[in-house]
């Protein structure tokens, strides 16, 4: 009887009660995402208030464009990581690493997307290697990460006697037109990185290699009993990471048609910034790429906007800090850590 | 003689010198719900892990249908059909309803990319099947909001997501409310009623009386008693059972009476 009266109280709504609002759903799914875009929208309009005529200025924002994709490859996959309750480090080694085995291909003589191919081949080896030995050697990602960066940046400089690869055939190749020429105006690269952003998006969110990552990193003994392999996904995450690595190596490579032995180091510090910033909490379990993405356009303007607005290089540093600070601080309310 | 769903035939687990579990036999036939009884690390939950393929026994057999398994292990437990519900951090509490009912068995179309739609209706057509529907939350609502009786909820839907054999209750009724625990038994008489087998674990030995044809109390590692319902005349006899097994073995003997 009192479940028949629940029903016909169901049916007359449609089978829908307030909070199936798609819009308030959609609000409520994306918050942090979207406190991230309003961060970025209020630093760009103080910069813009600051100096209009330089923020105007088309090629300000073309500079931006060709630096961000290569942060965009790493801080995509890095949001996967934190999810799961890890963090990587060792992504810049891997970068550098996978970039050289581009420049060696290319160097050559062989055609780059064949450098390309490489390049990803070695970076999800990496990234798997790296991850079999936080997981299966039951290590602290934290730290295990930190000493492989190094040691895969000795090994760099120890192959390569810390020369660097100059590789000006590139700017002929076709790789080069698909990957980092322009398109009205435009950076080609930057389409890519959206696309690859999207595509991450997605894996995140609606596929069941997401919905396994959020679940390994928010209860993994719960995960284990439901027949998920926890371990496997950790190693996966990490070898996603790798692959990351590999496409940002790449494009940063094509930019500049010289690979360099530091290559990817410069990366560490924004890109992890970059996560937190977006809105990713540190303890796993949840994220989002979007809001990521966000993270990095925000930490990639900062220096551009800084300049730009006429500040002197040395305030950099400190604005880095203060969006970083003041964007965990925003995330708070939104951040509720239920347990 | 109809085959065991599954039988667990001399089960023993040690952690370096202590034994958790010292030689276990435990079988449950189709359609019967069996109550698992012991006191605080009996080693009751043990049991019930191994049985899920989480924990792996340091010796011992496991049948399927009469069929001796290798490499037992979460995916093939509930591959064979048992689910189970843990008594606790059984749900992945900042996901939402549906990632938590579909977790590891994911409703995934070609290249594994789900298909959210299907799991929403799924999820909701389930949550009104065992009464745990709301004004308040959706199947997408996270399961952090909800109340303890709610989780339960989830983690039940979970179980019944798949037409299970056997389904094993780790004490699912510890930290609710009265009205919450009404519900679980209310949703497992109608499972009994549906025809599937039940392990039953509980610490009030009325609600396990009450609910389960066969007893089998575990006391230190191992089968202390196993009778059936109709050898039984009261849970006050149960109790008295119990306390019985409970006695350091002294007493029992009576040279202190």
């Amino acid at each position: 009887m009192m479940a028949n009266i629940v029903k016909t109280g169901a049916g007359e709504t449609d089978g829908r009660h307030p909070s199936e609002r798609p819009a308030r759903e959609f609000l409520f799914a994306n918050r942090a995402a979207l406190g991230s875009l309003a961060v970025f929208i209020v630093m760009l309009g103080l910069f813009f208030a600051g100096r209009p005529s330089v923020f105007s200025n088309w090629g300000l924002y073309v500079a931006v464009l060709t630096v961000l994709p290569v942060a965009l490859f790493m801080t995509a996959p890095l949001v996967f990581v934190v999810t799961s309750g890890e963090i990587d480090l060792s992504f810049p080694a891997v970068m550098g690493f996978s970039s050289l085995a581009f420049a060696v291909v290319v160097q050559a003589g062989y055609d780059p997307f064949l450098g390309i191919a490489a390049a990803l081949v070695v970076g999800a080896g990496l990234g798997f290697g790296v991850g079999a030995l936080v997981v299966y050697g039951g290590l602290s990602s934290l730290v295990a990460t930190l000493g492989m960066n190094f040691m895969l940046r000795g090994v760099i400089l120890i192959l390569t006697n810390s020369k660097s690869i100059a590789m000006p055939e590139l700017s002929d190749s076709l790789a080069f037109q698909v990957t980092s020429s322009q398109l009205w105006g435009i950076p080609v690269q930057i389409f890519w990185s959206v696309a690859f952003v999207v595509f991450c998006a997605l894996l995140y969110n609606r596929h069941r290699f997401g919905a396994q990552v959020h679940v390994v990193g928010d209860n993994p003994d719960s995960a284990n009993e439901m027949g998920i392999n926890v371990s496997l996904t950790r190693v996966k995450v990490f070898a996603f990471m790798g692959v990351g690595a590999a496409l940002a190596g790449v494009f940063s490579t094509m930019i500049n048609f010289t690979w360099w032995p530091t290559s990817g180091d410069g990366y560490l510090l924004p890109v992890i910034a970059s996560v937190f910033v977006g809105g990713t909490p540190p303890w796993g379990g949840i994220g989002t790429v979007l809001g990521g993405a966000i993270g990095a356009l925000t930490v990639s303007f900062i220096q551009t906007g800084v300049v730009g607005v006429g500040l002197s290089g040395f305030y950099v540093q400190f604005f880095y800090g203060l969006i970083i600070i003041l964007s965990l601080l925003g995330h708070r309310w939104n951040q509720v850590r239920y347990r | 003689m109809a085959q065991h769903i599954i039988e667990l035939k001399n089960i023993t687990k040690s952690y370096g010198n202590i034994f958790a579990l010292g030689g276990v036999s435990l079988h449950v036939d189709p359609g019967e719900v069996v109550g698992l009884i012991g006191d605080n690390g009996a080693g009751k939950s043990t049991l019930i892990k191994i049985l899920a393929g989480v924990i792996k026994p340091t010796s011992g057999e496991i049948l399927i249908n009469g069929v001796p398994v290798n490499n037992w292990s979460p995916a093939r437990s509930r591959a064979s059909g048992i689910e189970t519900v843990f008594q606790d951090r059984a749900l992945a509490v900042q996901q939402s309803i549906v990632r938590n009912i579909f977790m590891g068995r994911e409703l995934a179309g070609p290249f594994g990319w789900l298909n959210l739609k299907k799991q929403v209706s799924e999820a909701e057509r389930l949550m009104r099947e065992i009464g745990f529907t709301s004004k308040v939350f959706s199947p997408n609502s996270i399961v952090g909001q909800l109340s303890g009786g709610e989780r339960q909820g989830v983690a039940i839907a979970r179980a019944i997501l798949k037409q299970a054999n056997l389904i094993v209750l780790d004490e699912p009724t510890t930290a609710l409310s009265l009205t919450e625990t009404a519900k679980v038994f209310h949703f497992v008489r109608q499972v009994r009623a549906s025809g599937r087998s039940i392990v039953f674990i509980g610490h009030n030995i009325h609600h396990v009386y009450d609910i389960a044809e066969r007893f089998v109390v575990i006391d230190r590692g191992r089968v202390a008693m196993e009778k059936k319902k109709s050898e039984i005349a009261s849970a006050q006899e149960l109790i008295e059972y119990m306390e019985d097994v409970a006695k350091p073995p002294s007493i029992a003997t009576g040279e202190m009476a």
